[in-house]
């Protein structure tokens, strides 16, 4: 086949703008849950505040400014003093979320995350956007390896939320919760997915079985839950059955659920996030199951690779990484033998 | 501005007492360890006088009082310093000094606010005072609270960015209950402050990011007690500085002349040495209760 047409049975990816949606087309999406839910919760919660540096728009935490100004504070692009300031805040009392983009959040100001908000264990609900592979722009923005660093800080919890609707239940969640949190944040149109399983509800702290299935547990956290499902239909008719057992909360994790899922029956494990594979929830999984002395049949990481990943549009991305419906799949199969 | 050789005797000879209480109070935690950063003390202990006998609101006995002016300790090594202040303003017992550093002692050898009473922030990552400082500030704004922040940090930390990030935001915020409190006593890990990394012109810059800045002997009381006078009496809605110029081991001339360091040493028995010159140049005592 020329080149020619080449291009042409295939139409050109380009590189998805920074904030474009993870939706795939004709998906259902939510707009902006974040903004949405955290303006509901805060109605009649004067002490609930928030602050950003300088991506309130892109962290749907404008809805939060228009419907309540005197509560927002405006910390410029400065990563450092938005964490220190969210921490002083709390310190008097009230309950600061402070949102900017994961990679700058965590990389960033890691210290003041650290020593300010965890070692006095403030009420500082840190929520970042643009997590993992979310982006086409590179690894200035793609925050692969936050998970890591924040899984570090001793007392911080860490939600990984899958879609719109775990993102509207996690807001009340994680501002009632005493202590620090880190939320990954998903913004604009995000997918809903979750509300078609039956009585699903987030709950902070659980992991929660999607669906059950004999031949492969995938366990995941993130928009790969959402992957996990749509890979566990695929699979479903050449009638290979695929588990899904959804981790949101990171740390800390449901290690009772995760060694009861695994300890059921013999069968291929898989840990899908989208994260590096480095220090994430494969890994953390990976050491529950050591202590608890439970040996899956055998286990596999589908997460991020140990590197700086590509440049360039997201589907192509995310295939390259092995985080795409087909791909991941395929590899799923390819473990199966 | 108040004119500081118009004050009140009794009262400068009241805060020259509690100054060299809190030189007495470091040099003894200081030999129980046999270490600390007693330079810094000593040259920062006319500030935390006027600080903690004039200028902050407190309840010495009731620590987390919501009308309390806060003061941060960002330089979390001066906690030598701060434990003294704390001792000499009623908050710790004098008898709690012999635990300073050891196992489960409340007063560690760099400050933590869940260890001490009085401590506000775990400082000691330099440059986080400043922007804790100007979160506490919105906050208290938000509650209508009117207690000030004060935030008291090191030369050192200017070299940090986070402190010019808070510097930017608390003018922009117009953060009229912030004061910042600079010790300079020109001397960092490396050597001296503005051979490590030069800040100078100091005042300007404070002045440019849009501050009200003062520049004053950190060591001559009467100028260090108008210097608070003025930040706190203030009526423009910026945030305040005070640049205090001090010399490290201030008070005891054989450690003010000693070859500086960052960490200055002292050997077992200049501890008793130096109270027993501290000693010697005890201030009059005054009437206690003239103070403002």
């Amino acid at each position: 086949m020329s080149q020619a047409i080449a291009e042409k049975a295939k139409p050109r990816l380009t590189t998805s703008a920074m904030i474009a949606s993870i939706a795939s087309e004709g998906q259902r999406v939510k707009a902006a849950p974040f903004g949405k839910a955290l303006v509901e919760y805060a109605a009649d919660r004067p002490e609930v505040v928030g602050l950003t540096a300088d991506l309130a728009k892109y962290t749907d935490l404008h809805l939060f400014a228009q419907a309540y100004p005197e509560r927002f504070f405006q910390m410029g692009m400065a990563e450092q003093l938005l964490m220190g300031a969210a921490g002083g805040l709390a310190k008097e009392g009230l309950v600061p979320f402070a949102t900017t983009y994961a990679v700058f959040g965590t990389r960033r100001a890691y210290d003041f995350i650290h020593q300010v908000i965890a070692e006095e264990n403030l009420n500082v609900k840190i929520c970042c956007a643009l997590p993992g592979l979310t982006t086409g722009y590179g690894p200035s923005h793609q925050a692969t390896e936050d998970i890591a660093m924040m899984r570090g800080v001793p007392g911080l919890t860490i939600v990984d939320p899958c879609d719109a609707l775990d993102i509207e239940q996690a807001v009340p969640q994680i501002a009632q919760h005493p202590g620090p949190v880190y939320m990954r944040l998903l913004r604009g149109q995000v997918p809903l997915v979750l509300d078609e399983i039956e009585g699903y509800r987030f709950e902070l702290g659980k992991a929660r079985m999607l669906r059950e299935g004999a031949d492969v547990l995938v366990i995941s956290s993130g928009i790969l839950t959402m992957r996990a499902l749509e890979v566990a239909q695929d699979l479903a008719a050449d009638r290979i059955g695929v588990a899904v057992l959804h981790c949101p909360t990171i740390k800390p994790l449901d290690e009772a659920a995760i060694v009861a899922a695994v300890g059921a029956a013999p069968r291929l494990v898989v840990v899908a996030e989208n994260h590096s594979v480095v220090g994430g929830l494969g890994e953390a999984v990976a050491s529950a199951l050591l202590r608890h002395r439970v040996q899956p049949a055998r286990f596999e990481l589908a997460g991020l690779p140990d590197a700086f990943l590509d440049a360039g549009a997201l589907p192509t991305l995310h295939d390259r990484y092995g985080i795409s419906r087909e791909v991941l799949g395929r590899r799923i199969r390819g473990w199966l033998g | 501005m108040t004119d500081s050789a118009a004050l009140p005797s009794t009262a400068t000879q009241a805060l020259a007492q509690a100054a060299w209480r809190i030189r007495r109070y470091a040099l003894r935690m200081g030999e129980v360890q046999g270490q600390g950063y007693i330079g810094q003390a000593l040259g920062w202990a006319d500030v935390l006088a006027v600080a903690y006998r004039h200028a902050l609101t407190l309840r010495p006995r009731e620590p987390e009082w919501e009308g309390r002016d806060r003061f941060l300790l960002s330089h979390g090594h001066y906690a030598i310093a701060h434990y003294a202040a704390l001792i000499e303003a009623g908050v710790i017992d004098e008898s709690e000094l012999e635990t300073y550093g050891g196992d489960d002692s409340r007063l560690p050898m760099s400050g933590m606010a869940a260890y001490t009473p009085g401590m506000e922030i775990s400082g000691g990552s330099l440059g986080q005072g400043l922007v804790i400082a100007v979160g506490m500030a919105l906050g208290l704004k938000q509650k209508k609270n009117p207690a000030f922040v004060y935030n008291s940090m090191s030369d050192g930390e200017l070299d940090e960015g986070s402190t010019w990030e808070a510097a930017m935001a608390a003018a922009h915020h117009r953060l009229d209950n912030l004061v910042c409190l600079v010790d300079i006593n020109n001397q960092q890990a490396d050597g001296p402050s503005s051979k490590v990394l030069g800040f100078e012109p100091l005042a300007d810059k404070w002045a440019a990011f849009g501050w009200h800045v003062q520049r004053v002997d950190g060591n001559d009381l009467p100028a260090v007690l108008s210097a608070f006078d003025a930040a706190r009496g203030l009526r423009d809605a910026k945030p305040r500085v005070i640049l205090f110029d001090t010399l490290m081991g201030k008070g005891v001339p054989f450690l003010e002349q000693r070859e500086k360091n960052h960490f200055i040493r002292v050997d077992p028995p200049e501890w008793q040495q130096a109270l027993t010159i501290l000693d010697a140049s005890r201030p009059e005592p005054s009437t206690e209760g003239a103070l403002a």
